[in-house]
């Protein structure tokens, strides 16, 4: 069994033709976005500050360690909490996903991000542990409820026939389903923990007191050797994740986690939690019945905002899903066992620790000191992070995949490579794919320092401006532009990959 | 279910607040060095729990409008703002006052800085040689990175500067955007002109490759900002204590914390220019 879905990562035998066909698909789009984007380059001098940022990275330094001890207990409290809390639930929505309207709401609430998320809860609770566990776990729960639904379905139904046929649905999920998709889920379940922490420590970067607040004030006023005493230090988190989260310790952490949560009370009024939610996140003009102002407000947002954002955000998304594909093509073989070994494996899987790990954010400032404002940071950045993740999952999916016999006469090496290991992972990995482009949309939104006006960026400077009722409504529009992402994705992959998605892919339709 | 929940995330974090004593809770925008907040912000809070006999406590906040909201939540009853963050504040919250401001603030400035590969000579007024080139203002929100140099260059191209430069991009702090003009990433950038002159004075800038190519005109900018309400929860006279507990801050180690020589007396309307020119180039209603 593997850490992710298994669903994806089960060898397909679809033919070479339907993955040749998609893959000039995704190559195609990609390119007929380049003359649209921009990618100017321009003439810099980064070496100054680049050399600033190399010599932080190998002289990490952090002078009050308290500090970093209680923003590591806060990013692991935050993300173990909000998984707990929202598995059950996750869990509870799978069982009953054969409601439309849940799979709808699943579908909408993991279709905003933990920040924009973390940006209004802020509105209702400050700066407190309510924010950062709702901020968290809202999306998660709807994660969680669809891909568990997936599991669940590819449970063989003979148990279940032997129930009582009067029993209830819960009754029957509960003593025949559940516990013949445990340990997918459970495995699933430790997966989304690491991002889980990832989230919880990028929340930091509004201002919950996690990892990513003292990376992202460090990073910003330019001292890099705190900048990397946290980069490095959340590195090891991640890297050492299955040492210190054993499943004998889970209680104990959760415990530890409740005591360690901010206890700085906010004291905010329901009269401003009820205006926030009834009267400021709308457009005056709807309030107060008129018509043609909301009619012009709309008009304006949509011309001026959204539809130059989604395309500018399509663009970058496009770009980044053909990047990560070759990205992924490159390093994965680095990071499995069945291809490489000893210190050759260990280096692959520290790569890959570092990109899917460090912040998009710290590669984009990187790549703009290299080349300039525009596209290009954006594109390399997504394309690295999510390249590192994806090959993460698909070196772990080629070892443990137990489905393959070993044979005396496989080739090894490069042949082995190009005539094995890739054949039986290309699926899986342009499953995996597809499941990330809607990711990627979401991250190129956090684009602002490159001048790239993506819809995040509009979102941002609405929260700026204290018009929540604009970023409202932009979120509402990244939210059906995820939702769209992800039919197309789910069409592309019962076309084209129908190993890797025979299960509940009727959501919405 | 949906709505149980709901309503317990929101009652929750009330009844916890009712069972805790009355704190006075202060924040700033990040803004100048904000290594070490916690520390040096300690002090000031020491400083003021002395001078009103309450408990003070600081909180810091990550961006502009965290630290509005803060105030807006009273999660916060003091702020060191901006000068369009605390006029965005106080608009949010009935009776609230600029109690004070700093002795420099009440004749800021910015200046607009150019990498000099770009070609840009020093002058006194904007130039027209500006178009084309790439710019970055720095935070959205922020009043000396964004509001007052955009007013400027809109007023003397009469465009946008969108239309006006070939990218405008947001670093969001002072910091960052003279390391991407001296990078040559961006071309010209906008910037505090305290944060440039202290990163000159420390050594931090290579004045061969970035230089200061413009000083705006001087405007009001940051300003101590404090909750109508006050008086009412923490006893008559509360605000005014603050005031004076304020203007009279002389320790240099704290005042090096803003960093001001002093502050002195500010009111609500000396942040009118701001809001006129935050309307003017419609960031406000």
């Amino acid at each position: 069994m593997t850490l992710t879905l298994p669903t994806l990562l089960r060898p397909a035998r679809s033919t070479a033709l339907a993955l040749v066909q998609v893959t000039l698909i995704l190559i195609a789009v990609a390119l007929i976005c380049i003359p649209f984007a921009d990618l100017q380059l321009h003439q810099v001098d980064p070496w100054h500050e680049l050399g600033l940022i190399g010599y932080g990275l190998i002289t990490p330094h952090w002078s009050d360690v308290t500090v970093l001890v209680e923003a590591v207990g806060l990013t692991v409290a935050f993300a173990l909490l909000a998984v707990t809390i929202a598995v059950p639930l996750g869990l509870l929505m799978a069982v009953y996903f054969h409601w439309r309207w849940l799979r709808m709401l699943a579908a909408a609430i993991r279709s905003v991000h933990e920040l924009f998320w973390g940006l209004l809860f802020m509105q209702l609770f400050g700066l407190s542990a309510t924010t950062g566990l709702l901020a968290i776990l809202i999306p998660y729960c709807g994660v969680f409820a669809k891909v568990f639904a997936e599991i669940i379905e590819q449970q063989p139904p003979q148990p279940g026939a032997t129930l009582d046929p009067a029993s209830s649905r819960l009754l029957r999920y509960a003593y025949s389903l559940i516990p013949q998709a445990l340990p997918s889920m459970l495995h699933y379940v430790r997966y989304r923990f690491e991002c889980a922490l990832r989230s919880s420590a990028i929340l930091g970067f509004i201002g919950l007191p996690t990892l990513g607040f003292h990376l992202e004030t460090a990073f910003k006023q330019g001292q890099y050797s705190e900048a990397a005493a946290v980069l490095w230090l959340f590195l090891l988190m991640i890297a050492s994740v299955r040492y210190w989260l054993k499943p004998v310790l889970i209680l104990p952490w959760l415990l530890v986690s409740i005591w360690l949560l901010p206890a700085n009370p906010v004291p905010v009024s329901l009269d401003l939690a009820w205006q926030f939610v009834s009267v400021d996140l709308w457009p005056s003009s709807l309030r107060s019945g008129d018509w043609a102002g909301f009619g012009s407000w709309l008009w304006r947002l949509l011309s001026e905002q959204a539809i130059p954002g989604i395309l500018e955000t399509l663009y970058l998304t496009q770009m980044a899903l053909a990047l990560t594909a070759l990205i992924i093509l490159l390093l994965w073989p680095l990071a499995s066992r069945r291809l490489v070994s000893g210190p050759a494996w260990t280096g692959g899987r520290f790569i890959l620790l570092v990109l899917r790990s460090t912040p998009e954010m710290v590669m984009a400032f990187v790549f703009l000191l290299l080349f300039g404002p525009s596209g290009l940071p954006a594109v390399l950045a997504l394309a690295l992070h999510n390249g590192g993740l994806i090959s993460f999952l698909i070196a772990n999916g080629s070892e443990i995949d137990r489905h393959q016999q070993q044979r005396p006469d496989d080739p090894q090496g490069l042949l082995r490579l190009a005539y094995l290991e890739n054949p039986r992972q290309y699926p899986a990995m342009l499953a995996l794919l597809f499941y990330r482009w809607e990711v990627i949309l979401r991250e190129s939104a956090m684009m602002g320092i490159l001048g790239i006006a993506t819809l995040g960026f509009y979102i941002d400077s609405a929260f700026s401006e204290i018009r929540f009722d604009r970023a409202f409504f932009l979120i509402i529009i990244t939210a059906l532009l995820n939702i769209g992402v992800d039919a197309i994705a789910r069409r592309l992959r019962q076309r084209y990959l129908p190993q890797t998605s025979r299960s509940s892919d009727n959501e919405l339709t | 279910m949906l709505k149980k929940l709901l309503l317990a995330c929101l009652v929750a974090p009330v009844l916890i607040a009712n069972a805790v004593a009355e704190t006075f809770v202060f924040t700033a925008i990040p803004d100048e060095d904000e290594s070490r907040l916690q520390e040096r912000f300690g002090k000031v809070a020491e400083y003021l729990s002395h001078e009103l006999g309450v408990d003070v406590k600081y909180i810091p906040v990550k961006s502009y409008p965290a630290a509005i909201t803060a105030f807006r939540n009273n999660q916060v009853q003091l702020a060191w703002f901006g000068g369009l963050s605390g006029v965005q504040a106080r608009k949010l919250v009935p009776d609230s006052e600029a109690i004070a401001q700093g002795y420099e603030d009440q004749l800021f400035k910015s200046y607009l800085i150019a990498n000099t590969s770009a070609g840009l000579d020093a002058s006194d007024n904007l130039q027209e040689a500006l178009r084309g080139k790439s710019l970055t203002f720095g935070a959205k929100g922020s009043t000396s990175g964004r509001l007052m140099p955009e007013f400027y260059l809109r007023e003397f191209f009469k465009d946008a500067p969108e239309k006006v430069f070939s990218r405008v991009g947001f670093s969001d702090d002072h910091s960052r955007t003279i390391a991407e003009v001296q990078s040559g990433a961006y071309q010209v950038g906008a910037v505090n002109y305290t944060v440039w002159d202290s990163e000159v004075a420390a050594g931090k800038i290579d004045t061969s490759k970035v230089k200061v190519i413009w000083t705006s005109p001087t405007y009001p900018d940051y300003q101590w900002s404090i909750r109508g309400d006050v008086d009412a929860r923490f006893g008559a006279g509360f605000k005014e204590k603050v005031r004076q507990a304020l203007l009279n801050m002389k320790d240099k180690e704290l005042l090096a914390t803003f960093p001001r020589e002093s502050f002195v007396p500010a009111s609500n309307a000396d942040y009118a220019p701001i809001e006129e020119t935050a309307k003017a180039i419609n960031l406000l209603d």
